[in-house]
């Protein structure tokens, strides 16, 4: 009988020290022991029992958490009043500490300056109860859309992808042809997913399975083909309706193989024909895959670093190096390489160390072009502080020395020119931040030059812009926040979707139940209405730069002053980068975009009110270089970089679209909805 | 052979009844020796044996803690607790904290343990044992507490195995007494209102009625067999007095009809959909929801008191007008239904207020429910033991289940208020209980995550379906019983394979007469799919009179 499970119950109580505190904050000094251990004897017995009834009100609940409400219940239902004042819902109020061989738990009651209070902004009303349907089986079938958990959750993935063969599951190959109402992508759930795995044979040896390229049904093959030709297309809207597909439907697995080969294959032929908007467009379908949070991306990472890697360091990467903007998608290509580092990078694939060390060997070669020197440098800098400090500090002399060869010395060539320009002004933006870090306030302008060479006056003056504009945000934190809560007529701002589960709030009741829809396309129309602006103008707000919080887009449907006029002739060589006005919220001060992050947790939100030209863009710290015409806001250079709004991680725009639309034939004007409509 | 009297002894004499005490500091042997000799008795007989232990258990404690033997009451816990079933681990929990005399009167758990008998099935070759035993060691302790506090139901022929005992047991009061099952139920249903009757003929024409007022029988009809003949296991059709239906009622009926035309048949290889209703924002509110019987309307039941409701199809939810525009309106006129709805309140969600309470129960009222004119209850029916999580009527409306937090599932005659049936067997409180649509058949869920099938003709458990890993809260035959359903709050759907589970039921008659039951194990044979939501507990099933499945929970964020 006692066989099956023992038990684990013993009859706590408090301690008789507890009376006693009580009886002391009563007021009652002198409290025998006796009655000190009848007392608790007593009151531990009424709280257990006010417990077991407020438990049977939680069941009553359908709920799994026990909250307060349930304790108030159970005390009224003994004639008791209950407590007031406690009402948390989703936690309890009690805090832990130990020491002195005390353990303690008590209310945290922060002291509160009511001042504070009164000045910050009225929290959001929540969000009133609503009610949304979606279908959670079709026909046996449960449909691979957002609302439904990932019909395989990447576990599941990594387990396909070493476990000794056994992914032929018969069953489920029967049910899918059977059911092929439903998407095939579904085949491993329902019923599928009840089968246990086969078991493994013990001791047999885990191996990383050959790669298996699935028979994707046709509604997956359909699916692939319209997301493929969206994502390398002309239509921008539909583009990101694509990437925002990519980026968030569990259930592409499948179809991991076939996007994995199309990327590298298509920058392996699109790098020889020069053709930077394919690999920009390319570039970004890695940066949705590597935003979705059901695929398991491990196997494929071997296919997509070198085609990253070479949109990177690449020598030549478009038709026109002097006018086409391609430091971009160098710059977009080596945030994504870092990506990969913070995901994947493991002691056993060492992928970190070899990249470092790819980028390294590259740059420390004299005859390497400027271009390559460009993208190594951007790499390595993305890597994050630490390799700054080791890898590219120490040789800032030698390359500020190479650089003013270039730009002080005769005019050999142009091309050489503005690489030489663009690598400067990258090691400026790169090394700024953290020499304000690693080197104390008084900054000297020959102390610098004695370190670091010609760049060292240059260096210094970033330096200290980078030190007054993190004191500058770090006073404005508050006040941009309250700019954001409160809703502004012209704006609207949208959440960037969160890679978690999604609770969306703006659902509606579908008027009826009509037949199941099946595709895919149709499945995400069910995601939440976002706003989509006329297709005018951006404001870009973005939080810090820190890789890991989010985002906020903020769509402006206002048209931009200047917009008719339509010179989308590219800059001259003069104007070789850009510096966006950037515009915190709350306040009219104009500050560079780029500005030391105060803090990983810290949000600064800022918006690009406009991208005009800026006669000494040189040397000027950008974050979202783009060859705007000096009088247009053409829209192409803009749809590439508003685009990104819906699911970057800030600092992650993708690079604008080159800005000719004679190059690619096939820029439209840009639509400007960051998210696709629903 | 009976041990005990049937009369439900009164309150204070069963407290009194602790009086007559041993030496306390012998308790701990008392139980050990009869432990000792159960341990080494025939494996036939040492399953059946082995149900002594925790009422046994229950008991002394509880007389040592009467008697304030405070000490040697704590002792005998630490020392045997950890020999019980698992199952009874709620309740000992309950035990463990009460450790005084005084704690003895407000609490339920042991006031029901006290004033009712636990009920034991052992066969009498067992009992002879264990009698024989008893007055050899002349365990008197022992032998006064089987009498006077344990009712042991004593059955000829063979012993049951420890399956067949765990199947049955688990329950506060022990297994159900086999004479409580044994009254008849007439679980058939009743013929279709008279209404209906002269217009059978007309069956044959079929499709044409049209805008017709009148009723037509459902063609398609398999193991619900409405058939034309009175249901041999129907009760009489005026048994209880039924209202006569309203227009209203007969419109809805029809409409019931053509829809029913439309049905989709169901089966193994043809599962319904699900279409899920997830309740966002709502804070683990929710906490009941329902969805009327042509599926138009779903209403949810929150803990800030409020009754939701919303319109499922594209007709909004509209007030009546006003009187004064009322008196307007042209009351000749063939949409005068129409007219006296005000266009301006048309919206998809209604609230309504009323309660001062949490809502623990939403449900729209069927069409066969009257409403009572008295403000007494009509009848009270007494006997679970503790609170009663969920009731429902049976289809022919003669009877009411209810599923308790007591582990028992009772079945009432709602004519005079009998307990006609009591199930044993779940080890977790109710919380969601189903009949099938022929009457036939109770399904019950509860929060060991398990769905019980009984037979309610025979008094009979016919099957567990286990796979759900929490409380089931929600389950529903489909509209012709070929699928049951079952929500948990483990966040899945499941849908088992109703035909299978109750096919070819070997009812034979010891099984009958015994009530030792043999349960096939095959739940995996009858589970036809799993559905998982991300966080959502599936709150509430519905089957649309097409036979699609409505599921509807709060999305509750982990």
């Amino acid at each position: 009988m006692a066989e099956e499970k023992k038990l684990k119950l013993s009859n706590t109580v408090l301690p008789s020290e507890s009376m006693k505190v009580v009886a002391e904050s009563m007021g009652i000094a002198q409290i025998q022991e006796e009655t000190c251990q009848l007392l608790t004897d007593e009151v531990s017995y009424r709280i257990k029992e006010i417990a077991q009834d407020a438990l049977k009100f939680m069941h009553m609940g359908k709920r799994q958490k026990l909250t307060t409400s349930d304790i108030d219940y159970a005390l009224k239902l003994k004639n008791v009043e209950p407590l007031y004042g406690f009402h948390a819902q989703e936690f309890i109020p009690f805090r832990f500490a130990s020491g002195g061989g005390r353990e303690l738990y008590f209310y945290e009651e922060k002291e509160v300056d009511l001042s504070d209070i009164i000045n910050t902004p009225l929290p959001r009303v929540p969000l009133d109860v609503c009610l949304k349907a979606h279908w959670l089986s079709i026909e046996g079938c449960q449909p691979a859309i957002p609302e439904n958990p990932p019909p395989a959750p990447k576990e599941q993935q990594k387990a396909e992808a070493t476990e000794p063969l056994k992914s032929a599951k018969p069953g489920q190959e029967e049910d899918g042809p059977l059911k092929g109402k439903g998407q095939g992508a579904t085949q491993a759930d329902g019923k599928g997913k009840e089968k246990k795995a086969p078991p493994l044979l013990e001791g047999a040896p885990l191996r990383l399975k050959p790669r298996s390229i699935h028979e994707l049904s046709v509604e997956q093959q359909l699916y692939y083909k319209e997301i493929t030709e969206a994502c390398v297309g002309s239509c921008e809207a539909k583009r990101a309706e694509a990437l925002q597909s990519i980026a968030t439907d569990p259930g592409l697995y499948q179809m991991l193989p076939r996007f994995s080969t199309f990327i590298s294959e298509g920058v392996r032929v699109n790098v020889v024909q020069n053709n930077l908007a394919l690999l920009i467009y390319l570039m970004r379908m890695v940066k949705a895959l590597m935003d979705n949070p059901t695929l398991y991306l491990e196997k494929y990472v071997h296919e997509l670093i070198p085609a990253v890697m070479t949109c990177i360091v690449s020598r030549q990467l478009c038709l026109r190096p002097d006018v086409d903007n391609h430091w971009a998608l160098r710059d977009f290509a080596a945030r994504l390489v870092a990506q990969i580092c913070k995901h994947f990078s493991t002691t056993t694939n060492n992928i970190q160390s070899r990249i470092t060390k790819t980028f390294t060997k590259s740059w420390v070669d004299e005859k390497t072009p400027w271009t390559t020197r460009y993208g190594s440098i951007a790499g390595l800098a993305e890597l994050g502080h630490d390799v700054i400090k080791t890898l590219i500090l120490p040789r800032l002399q030698q390359e500020g020395e190479r650089i003013r060869s270039v730009l002080d010395g005769p005019v050999l060539s142009n091309i050489d020119r503005i690489g030489a320009d663009h690598v400067q002004s990258l090691l400026l933006k790169h090394c700024a931040p953290v020499l304000a870090k690693l080197r104390l306030p008084p900054d000297n302008q020959d102390a610098y030059r004695a370190e670091f060479g010609s760049l060292g006056p240059l260096l210094c003056s970033h330096v200290v812009k980078a030190r007054a504009q993190a004191a500058l945000q770090a006073q404005q934190v508050n006040r941009t926040t309250l700019t954001i809560t409160q809703p502004r007529p012209t704006l609207t701002l949208s959440q960037a979707p969160q890679p978690g589960p999604r609770t969306p709030g703006l659902l509606k009741v579908p008027g009826s139940i009509a037949l199941p829809v099946q595709t895919l396309v149709s499945a995400r129309a069910a995601a939440p209405p976002q706003p989509s602006p006329p297709p005018t103008k951006f404001i870009v707000m973005s939080s810090s730069s820190s890789a890991s919080s989010t985002q906020q887009v903020l769509s402006l449907s206002t048209s931009a002053p200047g917009s008719g006029s339509t010179t989308t002739s590219p800059v001259t060589t003069t104007v070789p980068s850009v510096q966006p006005i950037v515009k915190l919220v709350s306040t009219a001060t104009t500050a560079p975009p780029s500005t030391a992050p105060s803090g990983p947790g810290s949000v600064q939100k800022y918006i690009v009110v406009s991208l005009p030209p800026t006669g000494e863009g040189k040397g000027g710290p950008t974050s979202h270089p783009s060859p705007a015409p000096p009088t247009s806001s053409s829209p192409s250079p803009l749809g590439g970089s508003a685009l990104c709004g819906g699911k970057q991680e800030a600092g992650d725009s993708p690079p604008p679209a080159p800005g000719t639309p004679k190059a690619n034939g096939s820029q439209p004007p840009s639509s400007g909805s960051p998210q696709p409509a629903p | 052979g009976s041990v005990a009297v049937e009369d439900q002894p009164d309150v204070s004499a069963v407290l009194s009844a602790y009086n007559q005490q041993g030496d306390p500091t012998m308790y701990e042997e008392y139980y050990s020796g009869l432990k000792h000799f159960i341990e080494c008795s025939l494996d036939c007989h040492r399953a059946e044996l082995s149900q002594l232990f925790y009422p046994l258990f229950v008991h002394m404690y509880l007389e040592l803690v009467y008697n304030q033997h405070e000490n040697e009451a704590k002792s005998f816990f630490e020392k045997f607790h950890g020999d019980q079933e698992c199952y009874y681990q709620d309740d000992l929990r309950v035990l463990s904290s009460l450790t005084k005399k005084e704690h003895m009167k407000g609490n339920e758990t042991m006031l029901d343990f006290r004033t009712s008998k636990f009920v034991l099935r052992i066969s009498r070759d067992s009992y002879q044992l264990l009698k024989r035993h008893l007055q050899e060691k002349q365990n008197n302790q022992i032998w006064n507490i089987v009498q006077e506090h344990l009712y042991i139901d004593i059955f000829d022929g063979m012993p049951r195995s420890k399956q067949q005992i765990d199947a049955m047991v688990g329950s506060l009061a022990g297994e159900a007494k086999r004479e409580a099952n044994k009254s008849k139920v007439f679980f058939g249903l009743l013929k279709e209102p008279e209404i209906e009757v002269p217009l059978d003929d007309e069956d044959e024409e079929g499709e044409n009625e049209e805008g017709k007022p009148k009723k037509k029988k459902p063609k398609k009809d398999s193991i619900g067999s409405k058939s034309k003949k009175q249901d041999p296991n129907a009760p009489p059709q005026n048994r209880i007095p039924l209202p006569e239906l309203k227009d209203s009622d007969k419109l809805d009926k029809i409409m019931n009809m053509k829809e029913t035309t439309k049905r989709v048949r169901l089966g193994p290889d043809c599962l319904p959909s699900i279409c899920f209703y997830t309740f966002l924002n709502a804070y683990q509110g929710l906490t009941a929801v329902d969805v009327t019987d042509d599926s138009s309307l779903i209403a949810g039941g929150f803990a800030d008191s409020t009754v939701r409701v919303w319109s499922v199809t594209p007709k909004k939810l509209r007030s009546v007008k006003q009187a004064s525009d009322l008196s307007l309106i042209d009351k000749e006129s063939d949409d005068v239904l129409e007219r006296i709805m005000d266009e301006k309140t048309a919206s998809e969600l209604k609230i309504l207020y009323g309660h001062s309470g949490p809502v623990y129960g939403a449900s729209f009222s069927p069409d066969r429910l009257w409403a009572t004119d008295h403000y007494q209850p009509l009848r009270i029916f007494a006997g679970h033991l503790a609170d009663v999580n969920c009731t429902r009527f049976h289809p022919n409306s003669n009877y009411v289940a209810t599923g308790s937090a007591d582990r028992t599932v009772r079945l009432w005659d709602v004519l005079n208020g009998n307990c006609v049936r009591i199930f044993t067997g779940h080890k977790g409180p109710i919380h969601s209980l189903t009949f099938s649509p022929n009457g036939r058949f109770l399904a019950t869920g509860a929060t060991d995550g398990r769905v019980l099938l009984w037979d309610i003709g025979h008094g009979l458990m016919v099957g567990e379906l286990k796979g759900h890993t929490d409380t089931v809260c929600s389950l529903r035959f489909s509209r012709d019983g070929e699928i049951l359903a079952s929500g948990s709050m483990d966040n899945t759907v499941r849908l088992w394979d109703a035909v299978k589970a109750f096919e070819d039921l070997e009812t034979d008659d010891f099984t009958t007469a015994t009530g030792h039951i043999n349960l096939p194990e095959n739940s995996q044979e009858l589970l036809l799919g799993t559905y998982m939501t991300k966080s959502t507990p599936v709150v509430h099933l519905h089957f649309t009179r097409r036979n699609l499945v409505l599921a509807a929970g709060a999305y509750s964020p982990q």
